[in-house]
């Protein structure tokens, strides 16, 4: 009996898609609802050298939400929670468009097209959205405030000043490359899609080939028992608010560059909800320790599918909200102790029938 | 009762200190508002204070009794803004308010109780549930209108121009009325009634307030049916105070109530805290509101700024306290 053996790639990856079933199945059927009533829904064309369509648009839209979703994953995985993400986006969104206007909010047009580094622009963003992230991190690791309360602390301050900053403006630019990020496209497919799967690889890389992932995943699961064990649960802790800091930065990045103006008060409103939610469709328990990342892809997918399916089926945005509650209570009963308990039950029932 | 369990009784101060720390804060900074600026320091603004953040104070006494018992409940924002929806829509429509009203406050109620079933009866964490909640009540306000909806019914101008005059200007409206009202209903509630101490069993631990024969599954359902039932009647507050009903209203609230419950002094792990410490907890957010108005040049932005530095400085306070406390036993 040797159970290290490494599995062949394919039984893993059908393990993987074992352990996701059911957020797939519910993504499933939802497609297959638009296949048959929605004319049109999966026809992509190419229009001026890039693909457009519902699908397309799909993924686009889903991009910044995943991207903060993953890191609300590790975080959700670590027993904790982020609340301060849309908070932290609309910094890294103030701050980029205020690099590139050079600090100033004073003029309201934009004077021509600005030359200002990308490079700087990204350091500046993500720096501080980094920087946000170590403040969560030491107040949760080191001071040991619970995670909800020490992230709402910089949910309300965070807004307010990403607000100061563009003194409460909508403050628009002119700066090609930076749009780019979000209305831009690379092979005819939008760049937000690259920027999601390039995060994914990237945190699929941390987890599964650094200890980080095991060190996560025992964290989550039993804290005390991994710092006697020698994890240093501080150090986790403090990595993987600053991962999600780093994640949020990233989707207020892309939301700027998408409607090319930056405004304080709405980058990144609700989306603390949204990514909770894909995370917990996805399969990721909110008591910790197990966590998966291809869940939480399926989960952000399975919900924008579901608002662009409302939309398409012309119902009023405004009933959107109304679904996404619907969809979290089901989830909740689903994975409730009691409804897991009636199954596991009746299944023993029927193994017994079969056995005797 | 503590003498009776064996343990040394602690002084008055050290009993109330997470009271009377935030009555000091306020009284402080009550006081410097009255050196730096002219007229700060008359009842006029202390009672503005409470009318003003009436709609906000009524969610945090329901918050406070949801804290004090170990949980915690997002929704009190949306359904205030729900509730004066649904009033504003019911008045357009020309009904009644003895029925308006009632229907409203049932919404509120109801909405809370069945969270609280949500979470006794699946075990479902009250963070998520109470975020459902949330989007729920946000998205059947947006249903009802997207746009703010005008209320002109005789009854609730009456209430909104009525009031107790004082000298120089000062009046105690119906708002703050109401909101007073709450805060002596649920302090009653709390410390002398079956229901407030099994909200402090629970908070202390759940597991022990059950296996102590204490009904915890009824009073969990309870708790949240109050809290909502505590956003009901600051929404109808809220419809007296604008005289309208928007879905957007009230938006980022819930975390305002949650920093004024913990800024007056109730610990955010439960078992401890008091509905007095929370009006002194709004009332501190009110004047740094205030401050901020008075002063003039200050951008508002800088309120939410000021209670996230607050927030940040009464949890470690917090912090510090339970150490301390722990220590001494």
């Amino acid at each position: 009996m040797n159970n290290y053996t490494k599995a062949s790639f394919v039984t893993r990856f059908l393990e993987g898609l074992k352990a996701i079933q059911w957020p797939l199945i519910a993504l499933v059927v939802i497609l297959l609802f638009n296949l048959i009533f929605t004319p049109g829904f999966f026809e992509i064309e190419i229009k001026d050298g890039r693909l457009t369509g519902s699908l397309m648009d799909l993924l686009k839209r889903a991009s910044p939400r995943l991207i903060i979703a993953l890191g609300m994953t590790l975080v959700i995985a670590t027993e904790g929670i982020d609340v301060s993400v849309g908070s932290i986006a609309a910094i890294a969104g103030a701050l980029a468009v205020l690099t590139i206007r050079g600090g100033d909010i004073t003029y309201l047009a934009t004077q021509g097209t600005s030359t200002v580094p990308m490079l700087l622009i990204i350091v500046v963003a993500l720096g501080a959205a980094a920087i946000c992230g170590l403040f969560n991190g030491i107040l949760i690791a080191i001071v040991k405030i619970q995670p909800i309360i020490a992230t709402l602390i910089l949910m309300v301050a965070g807004r307010g000043m990403a607000m100061l900053f563009t003194g409460g403006y909508v403050l628009n630019y002119d700066h090609p490359t930076y749009e780019s990020l979000g209305i831009g496209d690379w092979f005819g497919i939008p760049v937000p899609i690259f920027l999601a799967i390039g995060t994914f690889l990237l945190i699929w890389l941390v987890t599964t080939r650094t200890p980080m992932g095991l060190l996560i995943q025992s964290t989550g699961g039993n804290e005390t028992a991994s710092r006697y064990s020698g994890t240093n649960t501080k150090v986790v802790k403090i990595i993987v608010y600053v991962m999600i800091g780093l994640c949020s930065g990233l989707a207020g990045i892309i939301f700027t560059a998408d409607v090319q103006s930056a405004d304080a008060a709405f980058i990144g409103l609700w989306i603390e909800l949204e990514a909770i939610l894909a995370v917990v469709i996805g399969g990721t328990a909110m008591t910790g320790g197990r966590y998966s990342l291809a869940g939480t892809v399926v989960g952000a997918l399975i919900i924008q599918t579901l608002i662009t399916t409302l939309l398409t089926r012309a119902v009023p945005v405004q009933y959107t909200l109304i679904f996404q509650a619907s969809v979290v209570v089901i989830v909740l009963i689903l994975q409730s102790p009691k409804i897991k308990e009636l199954a596991f039950k009746r299944r023993a029932r029927k193994e017994a029938r079969s056995h005797a | 009762m503590r003498e009776e369990l064996g343990y040394k009784k602690d002084s008055f101060f050290r009993r109330n200190l997470t009271i009377i720390a935030p009555a000091v804060v306020f009284v402080v900074f009550f006081v410097i508002g009255g050196i730096l600026f002219d007229k700060f320091f008359t009842l006029r603004v202390l009672l503005n204070l409470l009318t003003n953040n009436a709609f906000l104070g009524l969610a945090a006494v329901g918050l406070t009794v949801v804290i004090i018992s170990g949980g915690i409940d997002l929704s009190v924002g949306a359904v205030i803004s729900t509730t004066a929806m649904i009033i504003a829509v019911l008045d357009g429509s020309g009904m009644s308010p003895i029925v308006a009203v009632p229907i409203a406050l049932l919404f509120a109620t109801g909405l809370g109780c069945l969270m609280g079933m949500m979470i006794q009866y699946f075990d479902s964490p009250p963070f998520i549930v109470t975020l459902a909640g949330m989007f729920f009540a946000r998205g059947l306000g947006y249903v009802l209108s997207l746009s703010s909806i005008p209320i002109d019914g005789e009854f609730y101008h009456a209430m909104s121009t009525a009031g107790i005059k004082f000298e120089g200007g000062a009046k105690l409206t119906v708002p703050a009325m109401i909101f007073l009202f709450m805060v002596a209903v649920t302090w009653f509630l709390l410390k002398h009634t079956k229901f407030g101490r099994t909200c402090y069993a629970m908070g202390g631990g759940q597991q022990s307030a059950f296996l102590m024969g204490l009904p915890v599954a009824r009073t969990k359902i309870l708790i949240y049916t109050f809290s909502g039932f505590c956003s009901g009647i600051g929404g109808l507050v809220y419809v007296f105070y604008t005289l309208s009903g928007y879905g957007l209203a009230a938006l980022g609230l819930e975390l305002q109530a949650i920093a004024s419950v913990v800024i007056g002094g109730t610990l955010l792990t439960g078992g401890f805290g008091s509905v007095i410490g929370t009006l002194f907890g709004v009332g501190i957010k009110g004047t740094i509101q205030t401050f901020i108005t008075f002063q003039g040049t200050l951008n508002v932005y800088w309120t939410p700024i000021f209670v996230g530095v607050l927030l940040f400085i009464f949890i470690l306070l917090q912090k510090v306290f339970v150490a301390t406390t722990r220590r001494g036993k």
